[in-house]
């Protein structure tokens, strides 16, 4: 069976089957990076190209190490250092890439359906890192490893999305993988941040952060987007932090042990407490470091399963 | 002097006079000289035989963008006439968001006397209602009636100012023109690009709630209402709009609307793909909006079908969603589209179908033609609704091949299009 086909655009369509299928791929990959040499022959002499059209620090920088550790060839573009910035088009800027003979394209952008758009004009793999509020699927695939391995399993779980849902890639890729695993999920904000036809997505809604904190087994805090308090979605960060904030006091009340995950960067002191993100469920850099093993299996599969799985956990340094 | 011209033994369907019938019609120095029954050439006409197929007052589209004068790449106004009567339309209204502005009377003339110099289309001018259509300053409406305006639009933009929308339907009394509305709460749509909805909520992009239409539109009936001026909607796309519409004439009010035919035929899942053929504004709702802007032609709260014909160079809807231009092409479709999913269905009658493309078009707008009456200018369309065809946009007249009904296959096509008597269009001729 074909996990993948040539690109990863989102989560939503994939079923159970292939998201536990990237799940199992990445589970072994996981131990590569606790070597002293961290480096697999696998993806010799593939060139994979990091195209961000967006600031970002942890993603790209997860990407990379996952494509040097499978032994990719990797360039990394900034939108600002190349020519989109001297008014280059998208599907420009692909054409140029793919005529110097590449073999991947992992895309961030701040349009929704950018990633989709450069995979049907390109023959290259395309790994959506992030298009506008569309998707991050490898966000959501490192969400879903995390809680697979505090959870044992996710079906049946109830995971809680909680704050400005509505610009979030991050919830919506989450939505559709937890959903497709068989978790019960809820979101949690200020009905500003939701969208308005949130309950036809199949999630329950919470308007109070107490009556999630009461029924979840994990809460997966969203970053707050600063820029949206001056679009007038949020009156302040102060009493968001108020009302919203998962705080040690709220989460004292819980009726059980809740894993807390937050996708980064976090804003300390407004969607979550410096106590919380330090405190004894957060399970914050565990999402980190299975981001990279989750990102090696995604770069692996398309490739194309050119090499066995086995010989992937196996293979010594190149 | 153009000859003659006798259509023979065609279904005339003319709702001016209450006639469907088959009969033969004469066409003589620009005017319709003879209707009905079995008619005598005089010598030297050209006879036209018409059996199986409709022969009605020529269709006319309110709606539509040329493009010139700023953007003649991607249409003039002779390419968008020579489009417009490729798809049967004898008479167009071109919007006045060009570059410059047409909201002065020698952009008018200019506009007007490129349609003549074309010789396709009649192609009738819009005014702005503000210069620039920056919403401040009234346009010398009377000037620009002068040069040939038939009505004002700031269309692409509403007019957000109450006052001046106000004035605008006070002032245009003067000059017996009606005042077009783009309805849209700016600050409501604002970075929206699609329907608001379960798609838009998917695919992560911002949706523009109906309620942004809705607003305006019982706006504008409320100052027509205060002012006894004639307001216009443009391209409702709302199940709501249409209720609203029916209150304003249940109450008096001077209002007509309009509805396209991409509105009356498709939903925001056309978008799913990010298909940016699919992306126009106002944006393609659901099938509940679709089926109330269908009963809403039916009954008559609509009055009006239209195409919001809107070409875009092909590397400008070649990008991300979001940033890509709104607006279809729809010149060539319209009549097909329309016969498709309103004739065909039953949805409306075919003398309906005539009476909403045609006659009432010319009555809202006070245009001569949308009548085979005698006497009446010699603008007809001859169709066949029952053929069918399968779109090709690299065949559009239109430089723009920005649709959603590439590949389709519809039912409903114009054959010949005749303009003052004389014959504009043939298809395979």
């Amino acid at each position: 069976m074909t996990i993948l086909g040539k690109d990863l655009i989102g989560l939503a369509g994939l079923t159970r089957e292939q998201i536990t299928g990237i799940l199992d791929v990445a589970e072994p990959l996981k131990e590569i990076s606790e070597r002293a040499i961290k480096k697999v022959p696998t993806l010799r002499g593939m060139t994979v190209v990091n195209l961000f059209f967006e600031a970002s620090t942890r993603t790209r920088i997860s990407f990379e190490f996952a494509e040097k550790r499978m032994s990719a060839d990797t360039v990394n573009i900034a939108a600002t250092t190349s020519s989109v910035s001297k008014g280059e088009t998208l599907v420009d800027t692909a054409r140029n890439l793919e005529a110097m003979r590449i073999d991947m394209v992992v895309i961030r952008h701040p349009n929704s359906g950018a990633a989709r758009f450069l995979a049907e004009r390109i023959e290259s793999n395309v790994i959506n890192a992030g298009d506008g509020t569309h998707e991050h699927p490898t966000q959501g695939l490192l969400d879903l490893l995390t809680l697979r391995d505090k959870l044992g399993a996710i079906e049946g779980k109830r995971i809680c999305i909680c704050g400005d849902v509505l610009h979030s890639r991050v919830a919506r890729s989450n939505i559709w993988g937890l959903k497709a695993l068989g978790a019960q999920v809820a979101v949690c904000g200020p009905r500003s941040l939701l969208p308005n036809a949130i309950r036809e997505m199949g999630v329950e809604v919470f308007d109070r952060i107490e009556a999630a904190i009461e029924w979840a087994d994990a809460l997966n805090i969203l970053r707050l987007q600063l820029e949206r308090m001056q679009l007038g979605y949020i009156p302040s960060l102060r009493e968001y932090n108020r009302v919203f904030g998962v705080t040690r006091a709220r989460l004292e009340k819980a009726p059980r042990d809740l894993l807390i995950l937050h996708p980064g960067p976090m804003n300390r002191g407004v969607e979550i407490d410096s106590d919380v993100a330090d405190g004894p469920h957060s399970v914050i850099l565990h999402q980190v470091t299975n981001g990279v093993a989750v990102r090696m299996a995604v770069l692996y599969l398309l490739a194309g399963n050119k090499a066995s799985l086995a010989d992937v956990a196996k293979g010594g340094p190149s | 002097m153009t000859k003659p011209l006798l259509l023979t033994g065609g279904r005339l369907v003319d709702p001016t006079q209450g006639l469907d019938a088959v009969g033969d019609l004469l066409l003589v120095d620009g005017k319709v000289a003879s209707v009905g029954g079995r008619i005598e050439g005089p010598e030297g006409a050209q006879t036209m035989d018409c059996k199986g197929l409709v022969v009605s007052p020529g269709m006319i589209d309110v709606h539509v963008h040329l493009r010139e004068p700023g953007r003649e790449d991607v249409e003039t106004v002779a390419t968008g006439a020579h489009s417009a009567v490729a798809g049967g339309f004898t008479a167009v209204a071109a919007m006045p968001n060009t570059k410059p502005v047409t909201d002065n009377q020698a952009t008018v003339g200019f506009v007007k006397r490129q349609g003549e110099a074309a010789g396709f289309a009649r192609v009738y001018p819009y005014g702005a209602i503000s210069l620039g259509q920056k919403g401040e300053t009234l346009a010398e409406f009377g000037e620009m009636v002068a040069a040939g305006a038939v009505a004002v639009s700031d269309d692409g933009k509403p007019v957000e100012n109450s006052h001046l929308m106000r004035t605008a339907l006070e002032y245009a009394q003067t000059f017996g023109i009606p005042v077009v509305e783009h309805c849209e709460v700016m600050a409501l749509a604002h970075g929206g690009s699609m329907h608001e909805g379960l798609v838009s909520a998917r695919l992560g992009l911002k949706g523009i709630p109906g309620e942004a239409e809705e607003i305006d539109v019982m706006r504008c009936i409320l100052l027509a209402k205060l002012t006894g001026g004639h307001i216009h909607l443009c391209h409702l796309s709302t199940k709501g709009s249409v209720d609203l519409v029916k209150w304003g004439k249940d109450q008096g009010v001077n209002v007509t609307a309009e509805v396209c035919s991409h509105h009356i035929s498709l939903t925001d899942a056309e978008v799913e793909g990010y298909n940016t053929n699919a992306k126009m504004n106002p944006p393609l709702r659901t099938q509940a909006d679709v089926e109330a802007l269908q009963q809403g032609l039916k009954d008559g709260t609509i009055d009006l079908l239209v195409t919001d014909h809107a070409p875009h160079h092909y590397d400008e809807k070649e990008r991300e969603f979001a940033d890509a231009p709104n607006g279809i092409v729809g010149l060539e479709t319209a009549l097909g589209v329309n016969v498709t999913w309103l004739l065909e269905p039953g949805i409306l009658t075919l003398s309906q179908l005539v009476d909403r493309m045609a006659c009432l078009p010319a009555k809202v707008f006070h245009l001569p033609g949308g009548t085979l009456k005698k006497g009446s200018i010699a603008d007809v369309t001859v169709f066949d609704p029952a053929r069918s065809w399968t779109v090709d946009p690299a065949q559009f007249k239109s430089k723009g091949r920005n649709t959603p009904y590439g590949g389709r296959t519809l039912r409903g096509r114009a054959l010949r299009t005749i303009v003052g008597g004389k014959i504009v269009y043939e298809l395979d001729g």
